[in-house]
């Protein structure tokens, strides 16, 4: 139990340096929303290798905390929104037991740009957002392609040591 | 060491790529013709309306404050300023085409093109 609790700490610690090390890029494409989603790699590697509660347990605190930090509260209302049903979209994925990580990471990218936009759309009680659903979209199937070649490449390496 | 993609993650990967491919493809062909004029809602409420032919600086207030400015120039519109946290509005690009939208989230603020139809319509209602 208290390894556990250990390994946790540690693993939010790195999901909080991904945040941090994002907050530092600047990534405007014009349309707010667009990020490469690197904390993404300790969700999916922590789904993989650890568990769902537990991965979902670090992606919320990861959240909070970062927004507290780097952000502010609508970022984190946000990222919520697409932590929340990416983490959904890619747990469902991943139960089918049919897919590798990349596929998983893919999804896991769209649907949290999706997320994303129906929480902005429901903040500003505007649903014209949607313009921007082709770009959020392929933005996340990219960035989520990225990541997903990352995260494999770690579970394949850090499996059994951890 | 595991294979990196399966017969199964080509499929749908390529099914998705082509649902996003199709999605863009379909926004495009819908894509507005030049706008006429850019509309501010608040929070779903229309705050006011004002032509792109016109240069113009509009302070957008919120119970007296202001929270938003937009600039109009040479038939596009941006936000130059804002109140709020994360400048993401500001950051954003000029708009000029109909439908395009700036929103700031933190002030419920939505700066949409309309072109010359729609805003003849909205006036008649």
């Amino acid at each position: 139990m208290k390894r556990k609790t250990a390994h946790l700490g540690m693993l939010l610690a790195v999901a909080l340096i991904c945040s941090y090390i994002e907050s530092l890029i600047p990534f405007y494409f014009g349309i707010p929303g667009v990020k490469l989603g690197l904390t993404n790699i300790v969700v999916v590697w922590m789904l993989y290798l650890i568990g769902a509660k537990e991965a979902f347990l670090i992606s919320i605190l990861r959240i909070l905390l970062a927004g507290f930090m780097f952000g502010n509260p609508f970022s984190i209302i946000y990222s919520l929104g697409g932590g929340i049903l990416s983490f959904i979209a890619m747990l469902l994925l991943k139960k089918t037991n049919r897919f590798q990580v990349v596929s998983i990471s893919v999804l896991g990218g769209i649907f949290h740009n999706i997320g994303q936009l129906l929480v902005a759309s429901l903040v500003v009680e505007n649903f014209n957002l949607f313009y921007y659903m082709p770009v959020l979209l392929s933005a996340g199937f990219i960035t989520g392609f990225l990541i997903g070649i990352l995260a494999q490449e770690l579970i394949a390496r850090l499996k059994g040591r951890l | 060491m595991t294979r990196r993609l399966g017969k199964n993650d080509r499929w749908l990967l390529l099914i998705l790529a082509v649902i996003c491919i199709g999605i863009c493809i379909f926004f495009y062909l819908q894509r507005g013709e030049a706008g006429a004029v850019a509309k501010v809602t608040i929070a779903g409420e229309v705050y006011g309306t004002y032509t792109l032919t016109q240069d113009q600086t509009i302070e957008i207030k919120i119970d007296g404050k202001v929270t938003n400015i937009l600039k109009i120039q040479d038939g596009t519109a941006d936000v130059t300023k804002a109140s709020c946290p994360d400048h993401l509005c500001v950051h954003q690009k000029s708009i000029s085409r109909e439908n395009e939208t700036i929103v700031c989230l933190p002030n419920q603020v939505v700066i949409e093109i309309e072109g010359a139809k729609a805003s003849a319509l909205d006036s008649m209602t």
